[in-house]
């Protein structure tokens, strides 16, 4: 294999018709650049899907609830139910494999909104009763002072985190919020940090103007009672929340006298699904690159085949030659296979070169111009990279396999015959 | 060194067949220096292509030095000619992209003799073929005679049993052709078996025996008186 001779030959067979060698080996940079710059495109719109979904944990459903439809155990159909503190317990006891049951309660949004009042100054925001969990399940990032603690929870503390937008609307440019006063319905909340979302989808804006207070204290403030507005359940990283989640809903259907067919009884979101259905669709763009790079590849390859048996022919005569000398079957059938794969190969780098050219380009033009929507950083992987040069080395192989046999299967003296 | 029994060979030719070695019974000893002459379709090239194994008989007994060569493979065959035989051809047949002593090395690289040692080795015979000067140079950069003599060398390099020599002088004027057949007498003094297939009388009076094809059969086989070649350069 690293013999020197035998490199010396390919290079000297390769060089012999320049132009014939580099159109042919255009033929495979061209397969391999496309197929490189369209994984990196799927990448790059893989890339700005998951920016949009951002860091919520995925694993992840809502669950609320609605009126029953169908009467059970004396009850009647349309009755309203709701969630009570006990079921989050309940939930956590009897189902396994959950790494979050967050309840929540919630004013403003599409329950109208929630009148929040400092000085002058006032504004309509969602206001969120919750766990300190919640960071966990939707985050974000804590910009000043902190986010909601046990102890809030348990001393029932008035406080409040407020969003980036809520600051911008109640404060003066410069003004530090935490430490200070806000009037949520008529109850003051001290303020004790802001945060800040990562989003740039479009609720990017209203992401901002959020404002959250412990759970117990948004109970007791706002009358809420024992009740529960709807809960985000986290399911641990190696089981899905698609699968418990009928367990959790068969649960809440017990606790809460509805009829197990009742489906409509309790509303839920599952995330998870959402995103898998996203996750298949980043599946079939790579199937979809793969399959018309490596298509446009073949035609690469057949060119090197096609190639490969014009050396071989104009090459009779050398090879009855070296035949005659006593060079073995193989080695003649090796030297066609090398200088095949050789130039596959090479050919090969330099198409993955112009492409990561290309995908370099496309990025630094992305860097300057800002972010565009649904498109992030396209790139591709140094196991795609390697990936393809596995194929290249197989197809290079696979198109020096025919002329290597038919430069073996002419008879030497046939092959010395030839002029 | 060399001995046939009863080689037949016949070629098809469409629905024809064409019988061109009729019975052939023939023997070398080593250090021999044999012509075998003819004209044309008398069947002494196929005869000289059984002998290097480039091609099969279709019935009769070969043994080269004691090995009989029968249903060879061709990796056997390859094997054989390298160790055993070294060809001269009329057209040369030099490898054109490779430099003299390149050519003269390749048998050596079959054999696999490492690089350095070969080319030593391909040095010390295209001294002796008085080319050590032209080592570097192309094929096409050489003259006929020249391109023949590496050719020689070349079939030496391997230093095989016997050499086997198709019309070596037929591409080469009067002057070049004695030199070469100087060469060869020379080569054959050291003692090497030489076969030269020629249809030059005054060729074939230059090796030691001559042996007459007619038909696809030896008509004549005579010991001659060798006329050395230097007498003419």
């Amino acid at each position: 294999m690293f013999n020197r001779d035998r490199w010396r030959e390919i290079l000297e067979v390769l060089t012999s018709n320049v132009w014939r060698t580099l159109l042919t080996s255009f033929g495979v940079s061209w397969g391999i650049f496309i197929l490189i710059v369209l994984l990196a495109a799927g990448k790059g719109l893989e890339n700005g899907i998951r920016k949009d979904f951002g860091d919520i944990a995925t694993n992840t459903m809502f669950m609320w609830t609605r009126s029953t439809t169908k009467a059970y155990e004396g009850l009647p159909k349309g009755r309203s139910f709701e969630f009570k503190i006990s079921d989050v317990q309940s939930i956590r006891d009897n189902v396994p494999n959950l790494r979050f049951v967050s309840p929540r309660n919630q004013l403003g949004g599409f329950r109208g909104g929630g009148n929040v009042v400092r000085g002058i100054r006032t504004g309509a925001y969602n206001i969120y009763g919750d766990y300190p969990e919640i960071i966990n399940q939707d985050p974000m990032t804590v910009t000043s002072g902190r986010f909601i603690n046990v102890n809030d929870i348990n001393a029932k503390r008035k406080v409040a985190v407020i969003g980036q937008g809520v600051k911008n609307d109640l404060y003066k440019k410069g003004e530090d919020p935490v430490g200070t006063y806000i009037k949520i319905q008529g109850v003051n909340f001290m303020v004790i940090g802001t945060y800040k979302k990562n989003s740039s989808d479009g609720d990017g804006e209203e992401a901002q103007k959020e404002i959250y207070v412990p759970f117990t204290s948004f109970s007791q403030a706002f009358n809420q009672g024992e009740d529960v507005g709807w809960m985000a359940i986290t399911a641990h990283d190696g089981s899905s929340i698609s699968v418990l989640k009928e367990d959790i809903i068969e649960l809440m259907r017990k606790r809460h006298k509805v009829h197990p067919e009742d489906n409509r009884a309790i509303g839920h979101f599952d995330l998870y699904q959402e995103f898998n259905r996203v996750e298949s669709l980043f599946g079939a763009l790579k199937a979809v690159a793969y399959i018309v790079g490596v298509m446009v590849l073949l035609s690469g390859i057949i060119g090197v085949s096609n190639i490969m048996l014009i050396v071989v022919k104009e090459r009779t005569k050398e090879i009855g030659i070296r035949r005659a000398l006593g060079e073995q079957p193989w080695s003649i059938k090796k030297q066609i296979l090398m200088e095949s794969i050789f130039l596959t190969v090479v050919s090969g780098m330099v198409g993955i070169i112009f492409g990561s050219l290309v995908i370099y380009g496309i990025n630094s033009l992305l860097d300057s111009i800002g972010p565009v929507d649904m498109f992030l950083s396209p790139s591709v992987s140094i196991g795609v990279v390697s990936g393809a040069m596995l194929i290249l080395t197989i197809a290079g192989l696979l198109a020096g396999f025919i002329p290597a046999n038919s430069a073996i299967k002419v008879r030497p003296i046939e092959a010395l015959r030839t002029e | 060194m060399i001995e046939i029994k009863d080689l037949h060979k016949s070629y098809k030719m469409g629905s024809n067949s064409l019988h061109v070695l009729k019975g052939i019974n023939f023997r070398a000893e080593e250090g021999e220096l044999v012509a075998i002459m003819g004209s044309s379709g008398s069947g002494k090239s196929t005869l000289l292509n059984i002998l290097g194994m480039l091609d099969g008989a279709d019935s009769g007994e070969y043994t080269l030095d004691g090995v009989p060569i029968k249903d060879l493979s061709e990796t056997k065959a390859a094997q054989y000619r390298n160790k055993f035989l070294g060809f001269v051809f009329q057209s040369f047949n030099l490898i054109n992209y490779k430099s003299a002593l390149e050519n003269v090395a390749l048998p050596l690289y079959y054999q696999g003799v490492p690089r350095k040692e070969r080319q030593e080795k391909a040095l010390k015979y295209l001294e002796r073929v008085g080319l050590k000067e032209w080592a570097t140079h192309l094929p096409s950069e050489l003259s006929g005679g020249q391109k023949q003599r590496v050719a020689i060398a070349r079939a030496m390099a391997a230093e095989p049993k016997v050499l086997l020599a198709d019309e070596p002088t037929g591409a080469l004027d009067s002057t070049t052709s004695y030199e070469v057949m100087d060469l060869i007498q020379k080569i054959n003094d050291d003692g090497n078996t030489i076969l030269v297939v020629t249809h030059e009388e005054d060729i074939a009076h230059m090796c030691k025996r001559i042996v007459y094809l007619k038909d696809g059969v030896i008509v004549e086989d005579k010991k001659v008186k060798q006329v050395r070649a230097d007498h003419y350069v």
